[in-house]
C-alpha cells in the first residue's frame, strides 16, 4: 500500500476510449476522462446512462470491451487495495451481525483483531455491539453497513453506486456529511446517484452522463438536469440554487 | 473462397461416391457377418474423424487460454516440445514397445505423436485470438456430428451381428463420454451469458481433454474384469479392406473439412453482424453533424460483398 | 502462504456458521435423500447377493444427486446481495474461496454420507464380504472428486441461465469416471470379488489432476462477468 500522499493535482484515475458492449447493446461508447485526487465527483444521468457499468469499470468488476481503464497507474484488479466498492444490493451477509460480517472482509484484506470493524462501525454511526442479523436492518442501517464494509481497508478511492436509494433524508443528509469528511480527509469520492440534490453541498463536481457517454462536467448542481445545460453559453451558476 | 469451395465440394462429393462404391461392392465379404460389416466403412472413419475435430478443439481451446500471458505460453509451448519429442522418442524404447498394445508400431506412435505436436504450433501460427475461439466452436460441433454417427452405427452394426445393441466396450463407452463431453459444451456455450464464455467454454474442453484418458483406463480395467465382446473386434485386418477403410477415411475427412470450412465462416461472418450492430449502435448518436466512421469489413464479410 | 490460508479458514467458517443459521442445504438435502434411499428400496427390491451387487450404484447414484443440490445452494449464497462482488474488488486471491467452498461442499455432502448409510445397510440388509474399511477411503476420495469438479462447475453455471440444470449438465459427463470407480470399488468390497486398489489408485489419480486443474482455473472462473 503506498504511503506518499498524491498532490491534488495530479490525475489519478484516467479512462481512455472505454467502451462496454453487452452482446448487441453498447452500455459505454466511447468514455474519455481523468479524475483528481482529493475530489468528490457525483455521476448523474438517466438510467441506462451507462453510470453504473462505469463505476463497476472502475471496481474492476467490469472487463472493458476496448479501451483502458487506470488507476493510480495500474489496473482497476491490480489497484484493488485503494479501490472501496458499494453497491445498491448491500454485499452483505443476512444472516451474520454487523460486526461478523466485517470481521469476515476484514480478513480478506488481512486485517485481524476487533479494533478496526468496531471503529468503521462506529464511524458511520452505527453500533458495534449489535447482534441483530444484517438481514433485519432497515434499509438507512444496511446501506450504512455496507458502507462501513466499503471503507474497512481505508481505501483511498471510493466508489459508490446508488447509496441513498430507499434511504430516509435524514440518514441520507447524514451520509453525505461523513463522506464529505472522508474528501477533506484526502480520499477520492465516486457516487452514482438518481438523488444529487443531497450532495449538492459537499461535491466538488457532477459528471453527467447519457447514453453512454459523460456528455458535460459542472461544478454546480442544476436541478433542471441535463435540458437545463443545453445550451453552453447558459451559466451554470444560473441553474443552481 | 468463393472459387474454391464449390470445386473442393465437388471433388469430396465425387470422393464419397467413389467410397461409397468401394464399400458396398468392392469389398469383400467379411466371412462372419456377411453384408452387415460394410457399415464398418461407416463407423470407423467418423470415429478418426470425430476424434480428430475434438483433438482440434483441445488444442483450440489451450491455445486460447494460454496466450493469455506471455509466461504461460513459453512454458505451454516447451511442455509441447517436451511431450512431442517423448512420443516420438518413447516407443522405440524397449520397455514401451512390448506396452504397446498388439498391431500398434512404434513408428506410427512416434508419428502420431510428433504430428500432434506439431499441429499444435500450426493452430498457434495461422489462428490467433478470436479466431481460436471460432475454430473451436466449429470443430465442437461438427466433431459432435460426426461422433453421433458413430453411436448411431455403433448398434446398428452390433444388433444383427452379436444380438446385443449395445455393450459397454472401451472404444464405444469412451466415444459416448466424448459426445457427453462434447454435448455439454455446446450447451454451455448456447446458454452461457458472460463475455467470458469462450474462456469458460475453452476451460470445459481442458477439463473434457484430462477426463478422456481416466474414462479409457476405468474401462480397460472394467474390462479385464467383465469381459465382453467388442464391437469391431480386434486383431489384424486384410489388406483390401483397410485399402476401402482408408478410402473412406479420406472421403470422409474432405467432408468433415468442407462443412468446418463453411461453418467456420458462417459463424465468423455471423460474429461480424453482432459487431457491426453493436458499432453502429455506438456511434449512431444525436449528434448528426458528425458522420458515421466508415466500420472495416474483414476479408471474408469482403468476399462475400463483391460478387 | 499464511494469509492464503487464513482467508480459507475465515471463509469455510463463516459458510459453517451461515449454513447452521440458516440450514438452508442441510435440511433439503437430507430429506431428498432420504426420499431417494425409499425410493430405491420400493423399486429395487434385490436378495442378499443381489444387493450386494447393486448397492454400490444405488447409493453412489443417490450421493451424487443429493450433492448436486449441496453445490447449487452452497453458491447461491454468495449470489444473495451480491455478496460475490465483495469478494471479487478485494484482494483475496480466488484459489482461497474455492478451496473453502469445496472444503464446505465435501463436510457436508460426507456428513451426508454418514447419516444416508446406515439407512442403506438397514434397508438393504447390507453386510460387506470383503474388507469393509476400505469403504472410507472410498467414500472420502469419491466424494472430494464429486466436489471438487462440482464446485468448479456450479461457479461456471453462476453466469449461465437456468442456472441449476447446468450443473449437473456440466458435472455428470466428467464425472464418470470417478462414479464408476466408486460404484466399482463399493460393489468389490461388499461382494468380496476381487481387489478395490485399482479403483482407489484411479481415484486418486482423478482427485489430484482435477484438482490442480480446478485450482489453476478457477480465478477465470470467479472473474467471469
Amino acid at each position: 500500500m503506498t504511503e506518499a500522499k498524491i498532490s491534488q493535482s495530479t490525475a489519478i484515475i484516467v479512462v481512455e476510449g472505454l467502451i462496454k458492449q453487452f452482446g448487441r447493446f453498447a452500455a459505454l461508447r466511447g468514455v474519455d476522462a481523468e479524475f483528481d485526487s482529493g475530489k468528490f465527483y457525483v455521476i448523474v444521468g438517466d438510467n441506462g446512462a451507462g453510470k453504473t457499468t462505469l463505476l463497476r469499470g472502475l471496481a474492476g468488476l467490469a472487463h472493458p470491451t476496448r479501451g483502458s481503464i487506470s488507476i493510480l497507474g495500474k489496473s482497476p484488479r491490480e489497484a484493488c487495495r485503494e479501490l472501496g466498492y458499494m453497491a445498491h444490493p448491500s454485499l452483505l451477509y443476512d444472516e451474520m451481525s454487523g460486526m461478523e460480517n466485517l470481521r469476515y472482509f476484514a480478513r480478506l484484506y488481512g486485517i485481524f483483531g476487533d479494533e478496526r470493524c468496531g471503529e468503521v462501525i462506529r464511524s458511520v454511526g452505527l453500533d458495534p455491539e449489535l447482534a441483530r442479523p444484517v438481514g433485519q436492518y432497515s434499509q438507512g442501517m444496511r446501506q450504512r453497513m455496507s458502507l462501513a464494509r466499503a471503507i474497512l481497508h481505508d481505501p483511498q478511492i471510493l466508489l459508490l453506486d446508488e447509496p441513498f436509494s430507499n434511504v430516509d433524508v435524514h440518514s441520507a443528509w447524514e451520509m453525505a456529511a461523513l463522506l464529505g469528511g472522508m474528501r477533506d480527509a484526502g480520499k477520492t469520492i465516486f457516487v452514482v446517484t438518481h438523488q444529487a440534490a443531497v450532495l449538492k453541498d459537499v461535491a466538488d463536481e457532477f459528471v453527467w452522463m447519457q447514453a453512454g457517454k459523460i456528455v458535460n462536467r459542472t461544478e454546480e448542481w442544476s436541478p433542471g438536469g441535463l435540458a437545463a445545460l443545453d445550451s453552453p453559453a447558459d451559466d451554470s451558476a444560473e441553474g443552481a440554487q | 473462397m468463393k472459387r474454391v469451395f464449390p470445386i473442393l465440394a465437388v471433388l469430396s462429393a465425387l470422393l464419397l461416391g467413389y467410397a461409397f462404391y468401394e464399400a458396398m461392392w468392392v469389398a469383400p465379404m467379411e466371412r462372419t457377418m456377411g453384408d452387415v460389416q460394410r457399415i464398418f466403412y461407416y463407423h470407423v472413419p467418423s470415429a478418426w474423424t470425430a476424434f480428430l475435430l475434438f483433438f482440434i478443439n483441445f488444442l483450440a481451446s489451450l491455445q486460447f487460454l494460454v496466450r493469455a500471458k506471455a509466461s504461460t505460453l513459453r512454458t505451454a509451448n516447451w511442455i509441447v516440445i517436451g511431450v512431442g519429442v517423448l512420443g516420438a522418442v518413447a516407443p522405440f524404447v524397449p520397455q514401451v514397445q512390448t506396452q504397446l498394445p498388439e498391431g500398434l508400431y512404434p513408428s506410427s506412435v512416434s508419428t502420431t505423436a510428433v504430428m500432434m505436436a506439431a499441429l499444435y504450433f500450426l493452430i498457434g501460427k495461422y489462428f490467433r485470438g478470436r479466431s481460436l475461439d471460432v475454430l473451436a466452436v466449429t470443430t465442437a460441433e461438427v466433431g459432435v456430428v460426426f461422433c453421433t454417427v458413430v453411436l448411431v452405427t455403433g448398434p446398428i452394426w452390433a444388433r444383427p451381428v452379436w444380438g446385443i445393441w449395445w455393450t459397454w466396450d472401451i472404444r464405444l463407452t469412451t466415444t459416448l463420454v466424448l459426445w457427453l463431453i462434447y454435448v455439454s459444451y455446446l450447451v454451455l456455450r448456447r446458454f452461457s451469458d458472460s463475455a467470458q464464455t469462450p474462456k469458460l467454454a475453452a476451460v470445459l474442453a481442458i477439463f473434457g481433454a484430462l477426463d478422456v484418458p481416466l474414462v479409457y483406463f476405468s474401462i480397460w480395467f472394467f474390462r479385464t474384469q467383465h469381459p465382453q465382446p467388442v464391437i469391431g473386434g480386434g486383431g489384424s485386418i486384410d489388406p483390401r479392406m483397410m485399402h476401402v477403410l482408408l478410402i473412406n477415411w479420406l472421403a470422409f475427412s474432405c467432408l468433415a473439412f468442407l462443412v468446418c470450412w463453411a461453418r467456420y465462416r458462417l459463424e465468423w461472418l455471423q460474429r461480424e453482424v453482432e459487431e457491426t450492430q453493436a458499432l453502429e449502435s455506438l456511434l449512431g448518436d444525436a449528434d448528426t453533424a458528425r458522420a458515421p466512421a466508415k466500420i472495416p469489413y474483414s476479408k471474408i464479410a469482403s468476399q462475400s460483398r463483391s460478387r | 502462504m499464511s494469509s492464503r490460508r487464513s482467508i480459507t479458514l475465515a471463509t469455510l467458517a463463516k459458510d459453517i456458521r451461515l449454513e447452521w443459521r440458516s440450514k438452508d442445504a442441510i435440511n433439503s438435502m437430507l430429506f431428498f435423500s432420504l426420499l431417494v434411499v425409499v425410493i430405491f428400496s420400493f423399486s429395487f427390491d434385490p436378495n442378499a447377493e443381489e444387493s450386494r451387487q447393486i448397492a454400490g450404484g444405488l447409493i453412489w447414484v443417490a450421493f451424487l444427486f443429493a450433492a448436486v443440490v449441496a453445490l447449487n445452494q452452497t453458491w447461491a449464497r454468495e449470489l444473495r446481495n451480491q455478496v460475490l462482488d465483495a469478494y471479487r474488488v478485494s484482494p483475496a486471491p480466488a484459489n482461497a474461496l474455492f478451496v473453502a467452498k469445496a472444503l464446505g461442499n465435501f463436510l457436508l455432502v460426507t456428513l451426508l454420507e454418514a447419516l444416508m448409510a446406515p439407512l442403506f445397510i438397514v434397508f438393504y440388509n447390507l453386510r460387506a464380504v470383503g474388507p469393509a474399511w476400505q469403504l472410507i477411503p472410498v467414500a472420502l476420495l469419491g466424494t472430494w472428486a464429486l466436489v471438487v469438479n462440482g464446485t468448479f462447475f456450479a461457479a461456471m453455471s453462476l453466469r449461465t441461465r437456468s442456472r441449476e440444470i447446468m450443473l449437473p449438465l456440466l458435472l455428470f459427463p466428467i464425472s464418470i469416471p470417478a462414479v464408476q470407480s466408486m460404484v466399482e470399488a463399493t460393489r468389490v468390497i461388499l461382494t468380496g470379488d476381487g481387489s478395490a486398489r485399482f479403483w482407489i489408485v484411479l481415484l486418486l489419480t482423478y482427485d489430484v489432476v482435477f484438482t490442480t486443474a480446478c485450482l489453476a482455473l478457477f480465478e477465470t472462473v470467479l472473474q467471469a462477468e
